[in-house]
């Protein structure tokens, strides 16, 4: 410090902050839209990106990503993070399970932390039928090789001491299933993660720009019409996840879609007293707590229709009730903030991925509440179905057809709260 | 909370509502002649448009009477409220009119 009558330093005055480490250079290009591209994917949220990422690995790089907001705008950065692959049927269990595999390894994939933490998930049951179709559920994921057990309700105090097991309770614990290898990641940094990495391959990643429309020719797409001009395209990969509906009715191709508000919230920011996922399906909540101490919360969806990015009042407060009855130590925990995603539920709660009645627009929507998980499984195998213009194996039984064949994956039992 | 202005019980708490879905989705006339793209367009497909949506509501924990009512799947204002007309009841869901 200098003081009135000492000399005044010879060196120019420094900024205020000129000592803060330099701010981080943007991770991707915010590239201007060229006039044509191989491919073009619609929706610039983690499936849309993870898809680029892995259309990068095939050699496929002459690529646009457009998104009519900000990246990762979407549900991608306002899911509550939760990764697990404990669903009933064969068909879930191999592209959540391919998923959960690359989530252990994607850190190092990315060269980019993503905060994965496998720290285990709980879904309680609290009824006798809860518990018959958790022990199915258990065998049926060993069977596919997922691990998973069954825990009474000592063994899951001791995994959670804070869920509250006495017989005291509207819905008493009677167990729950629990998959050791499930954890959340930071979800924000998993879409930077894939952006840059798409970026660096060349790919081109290009924020406000809404696709309006399509240009057709037969049977065939021959582009897109933007807010920021047309794009011609060889093919289209539709990633808009709550918005699908929007864009199939621009094309004139009916999907059985619904678009839900579905809400979360988190606590002001609290000591670590929470080791793992909770879910309750019955009581209906589900809980973890963030790596910096927030408790993430979340239920199911308001029930009406809804594109507006927000909810109504009382589903947040059933979802906190249900809480502090499942963890009477959340009692003076303070709410921070609550928000919402517009989420594209189907009939049988199961994605909707694959070929449409254009040869070259491939679907990819339906994940509804569930989606974050599947990330890097579902980039990898759409990347794949874009790349060799039919499904991949692992997204094959998610076709728009399994409607009228009845072939449906009803995975209602394993996701109807959960996500 | 969001009011919603039951036509017979005027405006109460949206919890005391249930939501219907779309409003207008006949059962088919001959259902044995339907196809099995017709029989999945049935069950499975309704409207999603983001916008003005004609819908079905009932007031649950009210008059238990259903009504439609047309409201913006944007802000979620409802637009219009009003008796179902026979030709958008859905005879398949909906109870019948007892004395
Ligand atoms: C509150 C909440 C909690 C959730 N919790 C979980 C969870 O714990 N675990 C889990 O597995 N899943 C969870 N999900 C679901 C998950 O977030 C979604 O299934 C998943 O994010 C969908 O894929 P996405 O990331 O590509 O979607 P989004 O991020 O929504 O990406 C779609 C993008 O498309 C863009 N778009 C739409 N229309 C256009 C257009 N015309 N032109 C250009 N761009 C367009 C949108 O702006 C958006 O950015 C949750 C969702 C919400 C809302
Ligand atoms: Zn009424």
């Amino acid at each position: 410090m200098t003081h009135a009558g000492t000399t005044a330093p010879t060196t120019a005055p420094t900024p205020p902050g000129a000592d803060l480490p330099e701010h981080q250079e943007s991770l991707w290009r915010s590239a201007e839209p060229k006039r044509s591209y191989d491919v073009v994917i619609v929706g610039g949220g983690g499936h849309g990106l993870a898809t680029a990422h892995y259309l990068a690995k095939l050699g496929i790089t002459n690529v646009a990503v457009l998104e009519k907001g900000w990246l990762a705008g979407g549900n991608m950065a306002r899911n509550t993070t939760l990764i697990r692959s404990n669903y009933l049927w064969d068909e879930s269990a191999g592209i959540y399970e391919h998923a959960l595999k690359l989530w252990e390894g994607l850190e190092e994939d990315l060269g980019y932390p993503i905060l994965f933490s496998q720290r285990g998930v709980l879904n309680l049951a609290h009824t006798e039928q809860d518990v018959r179709d958790s022990v199915r559920r258990v065998e049926a994921n060993k069977l596919n090789g997922i691990d998973a057990e069954w825990l009474d309700p000592d063994e899951v105090a001791k995994v959670c001491p804070i869920v509250n097991v006495s017989g005291d309770i509207r819905y008493p614990v009677q167990g729950a299933t629990f998959q050791a290898r499930a954890g959340i990641a930071k979800h924000d940094y998993v879409a930077w993660g894939f952006a840059r990495r798409a970026s660096e391959a060349g790919i081109d990643i290009i924020e406000n720009c809404e696709v309006t429309g399509f240009v057709a020719d037969g049977d065939r797409v021959t582009g897109v019409r933007t807010t920021r001009g047309d794009i011609a395209a060889g093919t289209v990969a539709l990633c808009a996840a709550g918005h699908t509906s929007v864009l199939l009715d621009m094309l004139g191709v009916p999907a059985p879609l619904q678009s839900h508000p579905l809400q979360a919230l988190v606590s002001e920011l609290l000591e670590p007293v929470h080791p793992t996922i909770v879910m309750s399906n019955a009581v209906h909540v589900y809980v973890s707590q963030a790596h910096k101490g927030e408790l993430v919360m979340g239920a199911g969806v308001d029930t009406y229709n809804g594109y507006g990015q927000r909810g109504a009042f009382h589903i947040i407060e059933r979802q906190m009730a249900a809480a502090v009855e499942l963890f009477p130590v959340f009692a003076r925990a303070h709410l921070l903030r609550s928000w919402a995603g517009v989420v594209d539920v189907t009939p049988d709660a199961s994605p909707i991925v694959g070929a449409t009645p254009y040869e070259n627009v491939f679907l990819n929507c339906g994940w509804g509440t569930g989606g974050f998980k599947a990330t890097p499984g579902l980039g990898w195998a759409f990347a794949d179905t874009v790349a060799h213009g039919r499904p991949h194996p692992l997204v094959a039984p998610f076709g728009l057809d399994r409607f009228v064949t009845g072939a449906l994956v009803d995975e209602h039992g394993a996701a109807a709260v959960a996500h | 909370m969001q009011l919603i202005a039951c036509p017979w019980c005027g405006p109460r708490e949206e919890i005391e509502f249930s939501y219907g879905g779309q409003a207008a989705v006949a059962y088919p006339a001959d259902p044995a002649s339907l196809s099995d793209e017709q029989w999945a367009r049935f069950v499975f497909f309704r409207d999603n448009p983001k916008g003005p949506f004609a819908e079905r509501w009932v007031h649950s924990a009210g008059c238990r009477r259903w009504f439609g009512a047309v409201r913006d799947t944007r802000t979620y204002e409802f637009l219009s409220v009003g008796p179902l007309s026979a030709t958008t009841a859905r005879t398949s869901v909906l109870p019948e009119a007892t004395p």
